[in-house]
């Protein structure tokens, strides 16, 4: 069986913040990251290795940079890895992505398993799984909890919804985006970490892809910004001071005049 | 591809130069120039106040006539016989879109044994016509046949703008959904609006909530949204009046490659998160498991529900289904008290859209205070007791 | 200070360090509280592949030296020496059958506890035999083809979990120095039994039992080398692990100096940061010094012991009881800075004072260890022609 697993690097979000005099984004010293529902990825696929004789693959879309993510993947047991870059790939929005990542998937020939984790930390979307699967014409699932196989070799996940639990089986090939569930991402060894070292990644531009440059990058796009911008500031915040007493005092009487129910 | 400089307009002042965050942007004696290290990420364009940056324009994709697009649609969802609120906060929404695009708010209702009361509530939040697909194929929820009909009725009835809630069910057909049509999707919009020449913006948190971003799909049609529950406020509209349509689809529609085995609704009731007005929350502040009781007891007296942080959740004090944050679940009640939480941005992403923050914290440059309308820095165990007894007083009971 | 490392040891440390980070220190005060064996970093420890480092390759080891072992310890001391003495006697233990072993007696252990999944342990001590070892009780008769072993064992690192037992037993009194002899014991041998666990002052989540011997036989083959060579395969092995406890000391002062400068730093009294005043300067600076002086002499001497010298034992001796000391004193000045809030539990440091003391006492107590520098420099210098006056 061979299963691709999708990874994004991000930007640490816990420490990006904005320059309270500028209102600007400041990102120096901010590390990149493996978005964390990546690394629950990779470590489902690699489960799946532990249990058969899979082989990983890990991909990503990215700058050059991206590659040393894809090294981490290695150091704990992937084995191989492709990295997708191109400058005509800048200013994707989660459609062009998609479109790079399954042209790379198909590419790839012979993928059974997409593995995605649930959504970007700094994106936030949860787009590009589904957008993946619609693109390769397999069935998905979102939300994967738990992997398990029927005995005629389908895939049979369980799914986390906002109502409760649901089971599903799909039949191979598809895509499935996984949460935090599946697994406690293992250590990296030091065997894959030396074999990581010197594994040889390529690198895959659209013309490797077969994509024309209106169908990548922002030119692929759909969406696009036209403003960032700080969200106002809250010019209505109170600290409450005083003894224990008085603060709860103070509290309730902000909240009552608040109309907050309960109060 | 990067940014473009309107040199006719370019000041050379250097603002965006400080902005950009991928340093960019370097600052001449006469010009500015822009490097490869350019994103595209539009950072730059807002704080030009001379208006002189902008970025390329998007691709156009396949041929059409936006033209032939009209009306604003929201897709309703339903759970256990009756409509899920979020559909309630689309329609006042989707509303005010469409009375300022002048056409037609219509709902879509997919599912089985659909009641006409359904409808019919649909209806007084503000929709012209119910479009029904009752078919015994969508008692159950799955990506492929819920998507593909959603897909058939946009292709025969070009809408303008669609408008989804982001649950889990939303989040996980929609973009297939948007996939189909080759058009483009904006998840969890805490805005929406039209712009002066008729484009949806879409406007949503970036970079885990520190940043804003407004977000527009010019050239394909439908211009597609999703909206997390809670986050718009819902309006009925008295006396509205609409008509029902069911529809019929093409068998092809409802096939699904996916077979759903079993559905077991949640069992641990008790959080209660998603309905809550009033949200107590605790974190590591609350140094064991038993101190939540303290929680319990405040969330009782004023009809709250209690929360989490994932540190408490970790340390095993509280179940999961408590757990408030990006890998819990994200609420936005009236009020939401955070007790000893310290305020890590995984946790406010969380809850940042309720709409009174107040936070409990005996540390003052806890992040939390960033986010919260209301700080007191106090010991929790100290204030909370005082704060029990306080609203009992009120209510002239004995503690 | 740049030791100017290969590739791979570098690699060796940033795993190691890794682990420390993510999985040793957010658990190394409940486990000390509870006295729970960290049997979850252990696994991880196998996962991970650091286990065998020492172990040539041909028994699944990655066939590195006493160095690249001793780069895996500091790292993970660094975060507690009560979870990396329990990785580090596994070493302990696998030592006489690595070096004096039969090549079965290797195949049938080595693997195991190079890949990690059986745990190893050196019985030695007894209740009459601490620093004396030729006190020992523990006897060892030959019947036909087995050995019947009987007496106590004490304080033994992870006694009860682990599997693999070297242990060292008279079997013939007469003989003298060349009256002991090295075994292989497993968990499970009839008549092989174990103590209660001991409660200990630090070092608390490393498990520490009587191992107890009634009767108990064991296939003859289980024997390490010929008999007679057991007091000389126990000096060997102290030879090879003593700098391995020369790094938890050094791992553990680093981790002291570590959360002392970031405190002297942070906390404000008489209207500035602590670390401007000179007494805690003096104090930090000693600190450094000594267990910057400790990590090279561990490092040196662990790449020098790989060459086999002949002054192996005066080496190793000098990484322990020096690195041991400077442990227990940085550890202790590390309370001092951090004054109130060092006693506290809340503050790692009270742990690190008293999970130090071990490393002066076990393995060879540190008078010991400059009671062996001392007989060897008499040895060196009876040889040397020249006089210094």
């Amino acid at each position: 069986m061979h299963i691709a697993v999708c990874i994004k690097q991000v930007p640490d979000t816990r420490n990006v913040r904005i320059d309270p005099d500028t209102h600007t984004l400041v990102r120096q010293g901010v590390e990149s990251i493996i978005n964390p529902f990546d690394l629950f990825a990779v470590e489902a696929a690699l489960r799946i290795k532990d249990d058969t004789d899979a082989r990983v693959t890990a991909l990503t879309m990215g700058p050059p940079q991206a590659e040393e993510a894809l090294r981490e993947t290695l150091s704990r047991g992937v084995d191989e890895a492709v990295l997708l870059s191109d400058r005509a790939f800048a200013g994707s929005d989660t459609w062009a992505t998609s479109t790079t990542l399954a042209a790379a998937v198909s590419k790839l020939a012979d993928v059974d398993l997409v593995i995605c984790g649930k959504q970007a930390v700094d994106g936030d979307t949860a787009q590009v799984g589904p957008e993946m699967a619609t693109l390769l014409d397999i069935p998905y699932a979102t939300l994967v909890r738990s992997i398990e196989w029927t005995s005629g070799g389908d895939l049979k996940v369980t799914r986390q919804t906002d109502e409760g639990i649901e089971i599903w089986r799909l039949p191979l090939p598809s895509l499935i985006t996984v949460l935090k569930e599946v697994g406690e991402p293992r250590m990296p060894s030091l065997r894959h970490k030396m074999r990581a070292k010197k594994a040889q990644i390529p690198v895959w531009g659209a013309d490797d892809l077969g994509l024309s440059p209106d169908s990548v990058g922002l030119c692929g796009s759909y969406t696009q910004v036209v403003r960032v911008f700080s969200p106002p500031r809250r010019s209505d915040r109170v600290f409450i001071e005083g003894s224990v007493e008085e603060q709860a005092e103070a509290l309730y009487r902000y909240l009552k005049e608040a109309k907050v129910p309960g109060i | 591809m990067k940014a473009i400089v309107d040199r006719k307009k370019c000041t050379v002042c250097g603002v965006c130069s400080d902005a950009c965050p991928m340093g960019a942007i370097t600052v001449g004696e006469t010009r500015i120039d822009i490097s490869d290290d350019c994103t595209l990420c539009g950072i730059c364009v807002d704080t030009c106040e001379f208006g002189a940056l902008s970025l390329p324009e998007v691709g156009t994709g396949p041929e059409e006539d936006l033209g032939l697009y009209s009306g604003v649609w929201v897709c309703a969802e339903w759970r256990d016989g009756s409509v899920h609120r979020v559909s309630h906060e689309l329609l006042s929404a989707g509303r005010m879109l469409a009375d300022k695009r002048s056409a037609p708010l219509c709902a879509v209702l997919l599912g089985s044994g659909l009641e006409e009361n359904l409808s019919r509530e649909l209806i007084t939040f503000g929709a012209d016509v119910v479009y029904v697909v009752d078919r015994p194929e969508l008692a159950r929820f799955t990506d492929e046949a819920y998507a593909n009909v959603l897909v058939e009725l946009i292709r025969t009835r070009k809408p303008e703008i669609l408008l989804a809630g982001a649950t889990s069910t939303g989040r996980s057909f929609i973009p297939r959904v948007a996939a189909s049509l080759r058009t483009g999707l904006t998840a969890d919009c805490t805005e929406l609006d039209i712009s002066e020449d008729g484009h949806l913006l879409q406007t949503r948190p970036a970079f885990g909530g520190n940043v804003m971003a407004t977000i527009i799909c010019p050239n394909r049609r439908p211009q597609m949204a999703t909206v997390r529950p809670r986050v718009m406020r819902p309006l009925v509209i008295a006396g509205h009046e609409g008509r029902i349509e069911n529809v019929s689809v093409p068998d092809e529609c409802l096939k699904s490659r996916v077979e759903v085995l079993e559905v077991i609704p949640e069992q641990d009731q008790t959080a209660r998160l998603a309905e809550a007005e009033v949200i107590i929350s605790g974190g590591r502040g609350l140094r064991k498991g038993e101190n939540f009781a303290l929680l319990q007891e405040l969330a009782g007296l004023v009809g709250g529900a209690v929360g989490a942080s994932r540190g408490a959740v970790e340390e095993g004090w509280i179940s999961p289904s408590h757990q408030v944050g990006q890998t819990g679940r994200t609420v936005a009640p009236s009020l939401y008290m955070a007790v000893g939480i310290a305020g890590a941005i995984q946790h406010v992403v969380g809850m940042q859209g309720s709409k009174f923050i107040v936070a409990v914290n005996k540390d003052p440059q806890a992040p939390i205070f960033d986010v919260a309308g209301c700080g007191v820095v106090a010991d929790l165990f100290e204030f909370l007791p005082a704060f029990i007894r306080k609203i009992r007083q009120e209510r002239g009971e004995t503690s | 200070m740049d030791y100017f490392l290969t590739e791979e040891q570098k690699m060796i440390q940033d795993l190691a360090a890794q682990i420390m980070r993510e999985k040793i220190r957010p658990v190394r005060a409940q486990l000390d509280e509870q006295e729970e064996f960290p049997w979850d970093i252990m696994k991880i420890l196998a996962q991970s592949d650091l286990f065998g480092l020492y172990i040539p390759e041909a028994y699944g080891g990655m066939g590195g030296g006493i160095l690249d072992n001793c780069l895996a310890i500091e790292k993970l001391a660094e975060g507690c020496i009560g979870i990396a003495t329990s990785f580090a006697a596994s070493g302990l233990g696998a030592y006489p059958v690595l070096l004096y072993g039969s090549e079965a007696v290797k195949q049938a252990y080595l693997p195991d506890i190079a890949s990690g999944k059986r745990l190893a342990a050196f019985g030695l001590t007894e209740s009459g035999a601490g620093s004396d070892v030729s006190g020992i009780q523990t006897t060892a008769v030959r019947d036909g083809d087995h050995y019947i072993l009987n007496g106590t064992k004490q304080w033994i690192t992870n006694g009860g979990e682990a599997e693999i037992y070297s242990i060292l037993a008279i079997t013939d009194r007469s003989k003298g120095p060349r009256g002991a002899s090295f075994f292989v014991v497993e968990k499970g041998d009839p008549g092989f039994s174990f103590g209660k666990k001991e409660k200990k002052l630090g070092i608390r989540a490393s498990a520490t039992r009587e191992l107890v011997f009634q009767d108990c036989r064991i296939p003859a083959d289980r024997l390490i080398g010929r008999e007679g060579m057991g007091f000389i395969i126990a000096m060997k092995t102290f030879d090879k692990s003593r700098p391995g406890i020369g790094a938890l000391g050094v791992g553990l002062a680093q981790g002291a100096l570590d959360i002392a400068v970031e405190y002297a730093r942070k906390r404000v009294q008489f209207g500035k940061p602590i670390i401007a005043f000179q007494a805690i300067q003096h104090k930090l600076a000693d600190m450094a010094t000594k267990t910057e002086a400790a990590r090279a002499l561990i490092y040196s001497a662990s790449r020098y012991m790989d060459t086999e010298p002949p002054d192996a034992s005066k080496v190793a001796a000098m990484c322990k009881v020096f690195a041991g000391d400077v442990a227990m004193e940085v550890a202790t000045e590390a309370v001092q800075v951090l004054g109130g809030y060092g006693y506290m539990q809340d503050y790692p440091v009270e742990k690190m004072m008293r999970d130090a003391k071990i490393l002066q006492i076990y393995e060879g107590t540190n008078e010991i260890q400059r009671n062996i520098i001392g007989q060897e420099l008499n040895k060196e210098y009876a040889r040397l022609k020249d006089s210094f006056f």
